[in-house]
């Protein structure tokens, strides 16, 4: 996780050759086989749409490691946009799962602002336990009012109509689906596309040398403000489809854990890789569902035991050892080994 | 609000301020020496605490007097700094001052994620409660108020006297010294013979042994419950950033400032009572970034 490289010209030069690229062949093909899912695992598709959401999440941890800061309270913007949503379909019974969706993504964007303006000031240990604090904060909101929020019992959120049509339970899960794979890919090119532009730049070379930047005449805080409202929305997104996904919100949606978890999958996936944080995602999810029969009460020292092994032994993740394998399986050429993922 | 519910009020802010105090002792000594925030720290506050319920319990069972309650606290403290601190600092953390802030963090919460599972393992879900050392020592009556004892005297005693002790220690004692030479500047202090591992696995198993006995004083004055480490690791977050980071006395105040906010709340406002610590690290934070007493670090170009 330590070098996250400037790796843009080489690909797109790669790309405008009009040689595709094995990594974009091999991410085209994951796409394909997760719109698959449906018609070959019927049964997997509950577990992949859950994954996919916190995916979109993971993802907005994963912005913020790019410029070295990592947020212990994320699941903050994930529940915010789940409890929006849910507000919303309470008052506006028939809601459009679009409508939804904005209004989550705008009660994200909302709190990152204002939660963001306080925190961009500080870096390292202060930004990840200030954004805990905030987290916690909320949660016991949602907690002690029980009267709005429905304490720990949480409130429903019923099935939102599609463009105005009422659909069916496998008809609106089916939907849902096909709506998380295309804002996957959405979000994922967005976000790739945001790594190379100016801003984009800039924010990643808060990890390097921030002072530097102040001397360019450019705000640090500013700049780390447009990336936390980016990482902001994406956990915004995640969490409305989680919500829409599973028709209920929690405070679970808000507790440590939750925040917890997408630090570990950011990790896991290769820290600041934009994959690797779908990837970790499949991988974690489906690891879950099948060790909670037998791992259920060890799962978070399971969890803290792995990340201490990536941490210590792996520090690029899943994305960075499968990189490794695809370099050892042949084109050898020395410019590519140099930018990693 | 009448003189009674003043008093009240009053006394639950010292008291908790007290308990808070110990543990965040241990965290700021922790960053100030070795710059690294333990986040596990929470867990060993549990883990003290779930320590001296079984101990007291057990001896207890055997025939021994409540006082007995006592030095099993210490007993078990000591037990969490050199049994669980020791290993983290030696096996996990040695491998890591070189690296950036971040994985540093990340490493802290894995240990504390870890030590979560170990507490729900070993002490299973349900509450624990054991109350013979506060029944112990019995109740005073003060302008017709009457609390315990063990919470209104004997936990700010305790404060005051790890606070001078440590202030002490520090700067009148060799080690102490050693201590403080190798925070100021690591190379320096090893270049003239000072071995720093050592003292920053001493500090480490300090600070340790303060979230235990942190832990082992709660436990009498509330039930054990798993998740009372992730309270308490951002509370004592709260002070230690409220007052400044590394800042031993600031740690007093802010601690102070953090309990007493939160116990009027409780009468006068119970639902934000927990919200308020944050409140108030939130507005210090406005005003002063760096918190009450911190000093703005020089930045290296």
């Amino acid at each position: 996780m330590s070098e996250i490289s400037q790796h843009s010209t080489p690909r797109r030069a790669a790309k405008s050759g009009g040689m595709p690229s094995l990594r974009a062949l091999l991410t085209l093909l994951a796409v394909l086989l997760l719109a698959a899912v449906p018609f070959i695992a019927p049964s997997m598709q509950l577990l992949i749409n859950l994954a996919l959401a916190k995916g979109i999440a993971v993802l907005g941890v994963t912005v913020l490691l790019r410029a070295g800061q990592v947020s212990f309270g994320h699941a903050l913007f994930f529940g915010i946009s789940a409890y929006a949503g849910a507000f919303l379909m309470a008052s506006l019974p028939g809601a459009d799962l679009i409508l939804v969706l904005v209004a989550g993504v705008l009660g994200a964007a909302l709190s990152g602002l204002l939660v963001g303006l306080f925190v961009v000031r500080y870096r390292g240990i202060f930004f990840g336990m200030l954004n805990l604090a905030f987290s916690m904060i909320f949660w016991s909101i949602l907690e002690k009012f029980y009267h709005v929020t429905g304490g720990a019992d949480g409130i429903r959120l019923p099935r939102p109509t599609v463009l105005g049509m009422v659909l069916e339970r496998s008809g609106f899960e089916a939907v849902i689906f096909y709506l998380s794979i295309a804002l996957m890919v959405l979000l994922g090119w967005l976000t790739l596309r945001w790594f190379v532009s100016p801003v984009g730049q800039i924010f990643q070379s808060l990890k390097t040398n921030e002072t530097r930047l102040e001397y360019l005449g450019l705000s640090p805080k500013r700049v780390l403000l447009s990336g936390y409202l980016l990482s902001a929305v994406l956990c915004g997104v995640g969490g409305s489809l989680m919500a829409m996904t599973q028709g209920v919100v929690t405070p679970e949606y808000v507790w440590w854990v939750r925040s917890a978890e997408m630090v570990f999958i950011a990790v896991l996936g290769g820290a600041g890789s934009v994959r690797g944080a779908f990837i970790g995602a499949l991988i974690y999810e489906i690891v879950r569902v099948y060790a909670s029969a037998f791992a259920g009460d060890i799962w978070q020292m399971l969890l803290g035991g792995f990340l201490l092994v990536i941490i210590l032994f792996a520090p690029k993740g899943i994305m960075g050892i499968a990189d490794g394998l695809i370099h050892r399986g042949g084109k050898r050429r020395a410019t590519t080994a140099e930018e990693a993922r | 609000m009448n003189l009674t519910i003043f008093l009240l009020a009053l006394f639950d802010g010292i008291s908790y301020a007290a308990l808070v105090f110990i543990v965040a002792l241990g965290l700021t000594l922790i960053f100030g020496v070795m710059r690294i925030l333990n986040v596990a720290h929470g867990s060993l506050y549990a883990i003290g605490a779930y320590a001296t319920v079984s101990l007291t319990g057990f001896f207890l069972a055997l025939g021994f007097a409540p006082v007995f309650a006592f030095p099993l606290m210490l007993v078990s403290a000591v037990l969490v700094g050199v049994l669980l601190g020791g290993p983290i600092e030696w096996l996990l953390l040695r491998r890591i001052y070189d690296k950036p802030e971040v994985l540093q963090l990340l490493v802290t919460f894995a240990v504390f994620m870890i030590l979560e599972d170990v507490q729900r393992l070993v002490w299973g879900t349900q509450p624990y409660f054991q109350a013979s050392a506060l029944q112990a020592l019995g109740n005073v009556t003060i302008f017709g108020v009457t609390y315990t004892v063990y919470q209104l005297i004997l936990l700010p005693l305790v404060a005051i006297a790890l606070l001078i002790g440590l202030r002490f220690f520090l700067r009148h004692t060799v080690i102490g010294k050693l201590i403080l030479a190798t925070t100021e500047d690591r190379e320096a202090a090893q270049s003239i013979g000072i071995d720093a591992d050592r003292v920053f696995l001493f500090t480490f198993v300090v600070g340790a042994v303060l979230a235990g006995l942190g832990g082992a004083l709660a436990s009498p004055t509330t039930s054990i419950l798993p998740g009372m480490g992730a309270d308490m690791i951002v509370l004592s977050f709260a002070v230690v950033a409220t007052a400044g980071l590394g800042q031993i006395g600031g740690a007093a105040i802010a601690a102070l400032m953090i309990g007493l906010g939160r116990s009027f709340a409780v009468y006068v406002w119970p639902e934000v009572a927990v919200l308020v610590p944050y409140l108030i690290m939130v507005l210090v934070l406005l005003v002063r970034p760096e918190g009450l007493f911190g000093s703005p670090v020089a930045r290296k170009i």
